[in-house]
């Protein structure tokens, strides 16, 4: 079905969005001499490899014990080091909550909490592993950044940009393979939103993975002479307030799309600042207080109600209650 | 700083234990048993072990760092960092007040000078003190990391993650220990929750171990600690068992775990402060 629409945003590969972590890793460790690697277990799966082979001495490999990894990069950004931690979302969240609270977001630490298999497109582990509540946590905490980047292209460039990026961050990307729709060569602005298409009759906010659907659903709803302006927020936190009041004012309602529970996600960010600023209707894409299962990406998607089909019908519905 | 000697040692132990116990009456809330029970050990420490530089720096390159993983006793970390120098010992009047950068528990987030994370969520401060530890070594800057810990606190999951990483990592720049006073909140840890042979653990996962039997003696500390300072960069991570009695120093508040979190009244205060000799001049 892609093929016969007319995307404004195309591409000719697709590849894991880990992967763009990992070149971005090497090529850090290559730029700047205190990026150092920390993971528990799952060097494969993160694709640190390429960074443990050639920086084996700023490499650590901490087993499968996550706590101790928090504690472990927040003693070496302490020594100056800039740390990046890398495990599955599930792990590098949740089940280090207090650790990254008080050791790394109170205390204020430059450590860089990379996250993997995030949401439902883990796929066949099933809802053990698929965290769709990772960014709620993590946007709750003072201090901290939390970004969630839309393809492999762009997760290299948050993974490098973070480098020069002094604080606390979440890095949160995934498994499978996505289109790559944007270019090798961006500029990654921490806390810019990036208005990918212009539009007029509603604005569709995507992250993540849903940034592609949002490409998709776009194309959709032009062919039936709805405009959508698609906004890539690859920074929920700082939240880009002004961009989203920006375009707000010109279409007058909008759309959330985020592989995330609805509560505590990107859309509960795009309420607070119309609520506050600019009451316009608002429609959720996002997983409905419930958990994930086993399955391909794919049908989670659609099964969850996360792909560009739903957006178009979500687009509908807000226009349609302005 | 120039080394105390054990004599000098004392009678800032004297002051150190007057300075917690007059912070915590004042706002009748901190942690007065641990503070006491350790004295010695943070004495020595910064009046004779470390190499360390009271106009601070986070990095803390080319000094001896120190991290408080069982944070309660801040009044006590508090009291010595300023008698060092790192800060006015008047602001210890501040202790748990609105606005004061001495928060009940440790913090970076008000910028005291000597703290360089936070505390409190136990089972914490090992793996970071072993973070700064493999810094040190990467920047190949010889100088050791300390950090203590509870003895109840051995109860947290994380601390065994640390204590084996720090082995397989063969990280031989740290010198951790653990205060063994024997209580918890609840009571004895032997009766909350039996921690056996810390010893044994300790060594089957691959530390050096020192005991330091006598924990409030000045003389054994001192020796307890340059004994550790000796197995350093020989592969290991070293641990000291401080073998340490709560409320040390006033008679009515040693070896019991009723002044783990509880406040000397007047009366109380002033019968404490009459065992202790007021050898700097109270803040």
């Amino acid at each position: 079905m892609e093929k016969t629409l007319d995307l404004k945003y195309t591409y000719t590969e697709k590849k894991d969005t880990r992967s763009g972590f990992g070149d971005g890793l090497l090529e850090a460790g290559r730029n700047n001499p205190n990026v150092v690697g920390l993971c528990a277990d799952l060097i494969g799966s993160l694709k640190m490899g390429a960074f443990q082979k050639e920086f084996p001495d700023r490499f650590f490999q901490v087993g499968i014990a996550e706590a101790n990894m928090i504690g472990l990069a927040a003693g070496l950004a302490i020594g100056g080091k800039i740390p990046f931690t890398g495990t599955f979302a599930n792990f590098s969240t949740g089940r280090v909550y207090d650790q990254i609270r008080q050791s790394v977001a109170y205390s204020d630490k430059n450590v860089k909490i990379c996250a993997s298999h995030a949401g439902l497109t883990l796929g066949e582990d099933g809802a053990t592993h698929q965290i769709l509540e990772d960014v709620g946590m993590m946007r709750m905490l003072p201090h901290m950044t939390v970004i969630n980047p839309c393809d492999y292209n762009q997760t290299k460039a948050a993974t490098l940009a973070l480098v020069d990026h002094v604080g606390p961050a979440y890095l949160r990307f995934g498994r499978p393979v996505w289109p790559i729709f944007t270019p090798a060569d961006q500029k990654f602005e921490i806390g810019k939103a990036w208005k990918m298409i212009e539009g007029k009759d509603v604005t569709i906010f995507a992250t993540g993975h849903l940034v592609w659907e949002a490409v998709v659903a776009e194309a959709m709803l032009r062919e039936e002479g709805i405009f959508a302006e698609v906004i890539n927020i690859h920074t929920i936190k700082p939240f880009d307030e002004a961009a989203v009041l920006a375009s707000i004012a010109k279409t007058g309602c909008a759309v959330s799309a985020e592989e995330h529970q609805i509560n505590g996600g990107l859309g509960d960010s795009i309420a607070q600042a119309l609520v506050r600023n600019n009451p316009a209707p608002l429609e959720y894409v996002g997983v409905l207080d419930s958990f994930g299962e086993s399955g391909t990406p794919t049908q989670l998607l659609e099964k969850y109600g996360l792909n560009a089909e739903n957006i178009v019908k979500a687009a509908k519905k807000a226009i349609a209650r302005k | 700083m120039e080394k105390q000697s054990i004599d000098q040692l004392k009678k800032i132990s004297s002051q150190v234990r007057r300075d917690c116990l007059r912070m915590v009456h004042a706002v009748q809330s901190g942690h007065p048993g641990a503070a006491l029970g350790l004295t010695e050990y943070f004495v020595a420490l910064y009046f004779n072990e470390m190499t360390h530089n009271n106009n601070f720096k986070m990095e803390g390159k080319g000094e001896d760092l120190f991290f408080l993983s069982n944070g309660h006793v801040s009044a006590l970390w508090y009291s010595v960092l300023a008698r060092s120098g790192y800060f006015n010992v008047e602001e210890l009047a501040t202790f748990r007040k609105l606005n004061s950068r001495l928060q009940g528990h440790p913090a970076t987030h008000e910028g005291l000078p000597g703290i360089r994370i936070a505390s409190g969520s136990l089972g914490q401060g090992l793996s970071v003190a072993i973070g700064v530890a493999q810094a040190k070594k990467i920047d190949k800057d010889d100088k050791l990391v300390y950090v203590m810990m509870g003895d109840g606190e051995q109860q947290e999951g994380q601390v065994w993650e640390a204590c084996m990483y720090a082995a397989h990592h063969k990280v031989d720049n740290l010198i951790a220990a653990i205060d063994y006073n024997g209580q918890q909140i609840d009571g004895p840890t032997a009766k909350i929750m039996d921690l056996k042979n810390l010893r044994a653990k300790w060594e089957a996962f691959g530390w050096e171990v020192v005991e330091v039997k006598k924990g409030n003696d000045m003389e054994a500390v001192v020796a307890g600690l340059d004994e550790a300072k000796s197995l350093t960069g020989k592969g290991k991570p070293v641990l000291i068992l401080l073998y340490t009695e709560m409320g040390f120093g006033v008679d009515f508040m040693v070896g019991t775990h009723k002044w783990h979190g509880v406040a000397p009244s007047d009366a109380e205060l002033e019968n404490a402060l009459g065992q202790l000799e007021e050898t700097l001049g109270d803040y």
